[in-house]
């Protein structure tokens, strides 16, 4: 279903779309593709769902959204979903995902995080999610974030 | 200093930015304004370090397997594991949180075998042991990062 020259379109425009006229063609002629095979396969590849989505990818921190917070919450498996589900309503939460509890030294399976711009709004925010979703009877912790020792976007290479 | 172009651009492009031969001019013709103004605004926003790129996210585990990793070092220790854990170049996002699990990063590889082997490695050049916690489900759906750039 994906072939070779897909994965050798992801990583050319992984390195992001050039800020010019007809952007696509210059990804084309890297690849010896025309223009409008690069435009069809990257539309094919979104619908699906390998791209996750396309467009601009912002800088969070730059942008003054300094206060980094990643949630972990040990919830009953059998109430995860939809647990989870209304977590994902608020708008002010960025990414949820489920992990592997790893026994007593980790029994979380919930994660969730929030991009706020201070402290003191993301733990206002915590508050309001842990009462709209009846999170206060599970073990959680929130951790902030300190040091950013590397951030860069995933890097896939082609497939040899 | 933003000004509504920028705004505009950094919140409504970022799931689907146009796949037309001319998207800048596609997005010209949606906010009403030139081309020309929308490819500034754009090389603006990138020079100032606002964007890190217009491309593709690509959805966790759809090629290749990775991993959220949290390792518990001592604080005098903190900067050297860092350092050797930001040199390889399968991690990404490399950050200190405040917790008894201080390092946090994501890892990279071509198949959960190789995960394996790069953590194994990684534990044993810095002496400590680390957690492995892939992704299991992904609940989030509404994509992006919404920014609330009013104030």
């Amino acid at each position: 279903m994906i072939d070779d020259l897909d994965y050798q379109l992801l990583a050319a425009v992984q390195q992001g779309l050039p800020i010019v006229a007809r952007p696509y063609l210059k990804i084309a002629e890297q690849l010896g593709l025309d223009e409008q095979q690069v435009i069809e396969r990257l539309a094919r590849l979104k619908k699906l769902a390998l791209i996750k989505r396309w467009g601009v990818v912002v800088k969070h921190r730059q942008l003054g959204y300094r206060a980094n917070a990643m949630i972990v919450i040990k919830v009953p498996m059998s109430l995860i979903d939809s647990i989870a589900a209304k977590i994902c309503q608020h708008s002010f939460v960025n990414l949820c995902y489920q992990r592997p509890q790893q026994g007593e030294r980790w029994p979380y399976n919930l994660y969730c995080m929030i991009h706020g711009k201070d402290r003191d709004t993301v733990l206002q925010q915590w508050n309001q999610l842990q009462q709209a979703c009846e999170l206060s009877q599970y073990r959680s912790e929130i951790l902030f974030s300190r040091r950013c020792f590397k951030q860069r976007g995933a890097i896939y290479h082609p497939k040899p | 200093m933003l000004s509504p172009l920028h705004k505009q651009l950094l919140n409504n492009y970022q799931q689907d930015f146009p796949l037309t031969a001319t998207p800048y001019l596609t997005i010209a013709e949606q906010l009403g304004v030139s081309e020309a103004e929308v490819l500034s605004a754009f090389q603006n926003l990138s020079q100032q370090n606002y964007i890190s790129r217009i491309g593709p996210v690509i959805a966790p585990n759809s090629i290749g397997a990775s991993a959220l990793v949290a390792m518990a070092i001592p604080e005098a220790d903190l900067q050297r594991v860092a350092d050797l854990i930001s040199a390889y170049p399968n991690v990404n996002h490399n950050y200190e949180r405040e917790n008894r699990f201080n390092l946090w990063f994501v890892l990279m590889a071509d198949d959960a075998a190789q995960l394996e082997t790069l953590i194994s490695e990684i534990e044993q050049q810095t002496g400590y042991s680390a957690m492995l916690l892939p992704m299991l489900a992904d609940y989030y759906i509404n994509l992006g990062f919404e920014l609330n750039l009013n104030d």
